[in-house]
């Protein structure tokens, strides 16, 4: 969902990269009063891993395929600002390294897969858990259902600011956006289901950082 | 020295890297509609290049091109992340 240059107009560009910007700052300030000692190594692997992940493209119909996007993992382990700030981190080597993502839609791409992946997942994930209890399935439960609608509203959020651009109208945007990463959204659901219970598994203690 | 459980963390995403060449090569979603609605060439090239599409430039054979650069973009971020971490973590903790 890397919006590439070219796509958003000016506005919408400038908008987007203002709003993230100001998400950044506030979770730097977060990251500051929360991170511990312990937070440290995860923030590392989390970073890792959400970019190694990210090059897996999964196939999820005939001719299109998906790939994690990870906001949502990082926020279930991390908390949403810390998921927030690696996020941003891999958007930006991606943009200026990789060449995947636009360097003036850095904004909204930090928006749409940092600010909304992560708080959408984050409370999401929070909701179900306290619905479900503070078990194994309320975890996974909550840990595919966040990371599904965090890939479900940040392709929405994607087709509004394609809308806003004049790239497309919403009337077609949002339903084809919407609909490809429902099913992009299983994937997500899955693999961060999967590292959840892996989590659980091995280092269950990494699930109780307190959350930043 | 006794492998930490974050070491083991970094293989695993270390391992997902050197498994790239199988990703699938299809567009994704957002380049799928770009291409169904019509909009796909409103998308500019990038200004400069370092290792664009995660093929490491320079090398022959594309799946160990982009194994290289899986590599290269994970120890980066790994990097990125923990430095962050570590300098804004609270002081004494």
């Amino acid at each position: 969902m890397h919006i590439p240059d070219g796509f958003l107009n000016t506005a919408t560009a400038a908008a987007t990269y203002v709003v993230s910007a100001g998400g950044v700052g506030y979770s730097i300030k977060e990251a500051n009063k929360k991170l511990g000692e312990k937070h440290v190594p995860l923030m590392g692997v989390m970073g890792a891993f959400i970019f190694a992940a990210q090059m897996l493209n999964f196939p999820v119909m005939g001719g299109t395929s998906g790939h994690l996007i990870g906001g949502a993992l990082a926020a279930i382990l991390l908390g949403p600002w810390a998921g927030l700030l690696i996020m941003t981190c891999v958007l930006i080597v991606q943009a200026l390294v990789f060449q995947d993502g636009g360097i003036t839609a850095l904004g909204a791409n930090v928006f749409n897969m940092g600010l909304v992946a992560c708080f959408v997942s984050y409370y999401l994930y929070r909701a179900v858990v306290s619905l479900m209890g503070e078990n194994r399935t309320g975890t996974l439960v909550g840990g595919f259902v966040g990371a599904w609608a965090s890939v479900f509203v940040a392709a929405i959020a994607c087709a509004i600011e394609l809308a806003v651009s004049g790239r497309s109208p919403l009337g077609i945007a949002l339903p084809a956006m919407a609909g490809v990463h429902a099913l992009i959204g299983i994937g997500e659901g899955l693999i961060t289901a999967v590292v959840l219970s892996f989590v659980m598994a091995t280092r269950a203690d990494l699930l109780e950082l307190q959350k930043v | 020295m006794k492998l930490k459980w974050w070491h083991v963390g970094l293989l695993i995403a270390l391992g997902l890297a050197i498994i790239s060449p199988l990703a699938s090569s299809w567009p994704d979603g957002l380049e799928r509609v770009a291409e169904d609605k019509g909009f796909i060439e409103a998308a500019q090239g990038p200004t400069f290049e370092v290792i664009p599409d995660y093929v490491f430039p320079g090398v022959g054979n594309e799946a160990l091109a982009t194994i290289l650069a899986g590599i290269v973009g994970t120890l980066i971020l790994f990097g990125m992340t923990y430095g962050l971490a570590a300098l804004l973590k609270r002081r004494g903790a």
